[in-house]
């Protein structure tokens, strides 16, 4: 018998379908792309004046993106009872949620990351700040998607988790919030900003190789 | 007849799952108590009880998606298991649930966008099974799904929908299929079907536990279980 990997085909699916829903995949990129359009208009076309919120106006709409999206990464699998069948499956669940983070991530950050270089002429900044804001974005998206998941699936058994996983998740992405404008801002002012940089990056490689094992602790929870 | 009872009655003395002194409490309400079941090879067992005596939450416990009060379920592989531990007069404190079992429940598990063969093929790969397109046309066609392989399933009509997940048993190479409510929005000739598949299946050895609010037209002899609402 041929010997098939579920984590490639989770992947392969979970890929076909945000393909097949390309309204709810869009949502959140049209809403970060419109933010940042919008700022400048409101609060004048200053290039300094931008250049000083511009970062921080990146970080805010991508992570308030993030939750317009988040809350649909296993709310259909859990209404339809694939999650239930996933979990008595032949897999590993800690890694199969890696696989559907890792596809949710693909399919609502990494566009945002291509679309960037874009922004950041909106916002007027230099080439040394957008430098150092591709790679918080880099180094800090995978971070919302892999937390989010978990507050996702605590909240997935619940009828209205929207307002919940909001509440839950805004305090946490605060200090990812804080280093990473703070790591564009030392930029903007040419100074060193690898240790913002690192630890974003400490926090990443923690919430590897934790999170798996919390979202699908919590998948299992929502299921009791 | 005669002939499937005798063998049916060869495989009787291999338990194939055992669940000693489960007890389930849901919104402050006992379902069950100290609810002991043990299911042989070849054994056909219809779970039937009033709406909300717990029939759902026993077989989810059955199954391991949920931890029960007390007590604990044990599926095993009869083949792995001749050591002492699975003689079936011990009582199990945990779930210990090692070999694939096949649980189809009230929620279907198809994805509404992804069509059937996709649906079938990744349940299959999810459970380790490769699949190749030609096999699972002729399954759905023997489910009486001519045509609609390629439909997304969100929109095939829920009889159509419930053949496409019970198609599933005829994928999974396992000794227990849990069926809660299999017959659910299936016609006449659906449900015969579907319970000729299960006499088949238990007849060659398998061991099935179904819930059903109708009588089972089985050509097997059926074990029925009862489960009281208790207040």
């Amino acid at each position: 018998m041929k010997s098939v990997n579920p984590l490639t085909s989770i992947i392969k699916r979970d890929l076909v379908l945000a393909y097949r829903q390309k309204a709810e995949l869009l949502q959140p990129l049209l809403f970060f792309v419109m933010v940042i359009t919008l700022f400048p208009l409101g609060i004048g076309p200053g290039p300094e004046t931008l250049q000083k919120v511009g970062p921080g106006v990146i970080w805010v709409a991508a992570i308030l993106s993030a939750l317009l999206g988040m809350d649909k990464l296993f709310r259909d699998d859990f209404n339809d009872g694939s999650l239930e069948q996933l979990q008595l499956a032949h897999v590993s669940l800690s890694w199969a949620m890696f696989a559907k983070v890792f596809v949710h991530w693909c399919g609502s950050f990494l566009p945002l990351l291509l679309i960037s270089p874009l922004l950041a002429l909106f916002l007027n900044l230099t080439p040394a700040m957008y430098w150092a804001l591709i790679q918080t974005l880099a180094l800090g998206t995978p971070l919302l998607s892999l937390i989010g998941a978990i507050a996702v699936a605590l909240t997935v058994g619940l009828q209205r988790g929207g307002v919940l996983l909001s509440l839950l998740l805004i305090p946490v992405f605060i200090p990812l919030l804080i280093f990473a404008t703070s790591a564009v801002d030392s930029a903007a002012m040419g100074l060193n900003y690898a240790p913002q940089l690192a630890i974003i990056g400490a926090m990443l490689c923690f919430a590897v190789a934790i999170t798996p094992f919390a979202i699908s602790y919590a998948i299992r929870v929502s299921h009791h | 007849m005669n002939g499937k009872t005798s063998i049916t009655s060869n495989y009787t003395d291999i338990l194939r799952l055992n669940a000693q002194g489960l007890s389930c409490i849901k919104q402050d309400r006992i379902l069950f108590e100290d609810f002991s079941i043990q299911v042989h090879a070849g054994e056909l067992i219809h779970l039937v009880g009033p709406n909300g005596a717990g029939k759902t939450s026993l077989l989810r416990i059955l199954v391991g998606l949920s931890e029960p009060e007390t007590g604990g379920v044990i599926v095993t592989d009869a083949a792995r298991s001749e050591t002492a531990s699975f003689s079936g007069t011990e009582t199990p404190s945990e779930n210990k649930i090692d070999y694939p079992l096949l649980y189809l429940g009230h929620k279907l598990g198809l994805n509404q966008y992804l069509s059937s063969v996709e649906n079938l093929a990744y349940w299959a790969n999810m459970h380790g099974i490769a699949t190749d397109q030609h096999e699972l046309y002729a399954l759905l066609a023997r489910f009486n799904l001519v045509g609609l392989e390629d439909v997304p399933s969100g929109q095939l009509s829920a009889g159509q929908q419930r053949r496409v997940s019970l198609a599933r048993t005829q994928l999974l190479h396992t000794h227990v299929w849990i069926l809660d409510e299999p017959f659910t929005s299936l016609d006449v000739s659906g449900v015969a079907f579907i319970q000729d598949l299960v006499d088949d299946f238990v007849a060659q050895g398998g061991a099935v536990l179904m819930t059903s609010h109708q009588a089972l037209q089985s050509r097997l002899p059926v074990k029925t279980v009862t489960l009281e609402y208790r207040l």
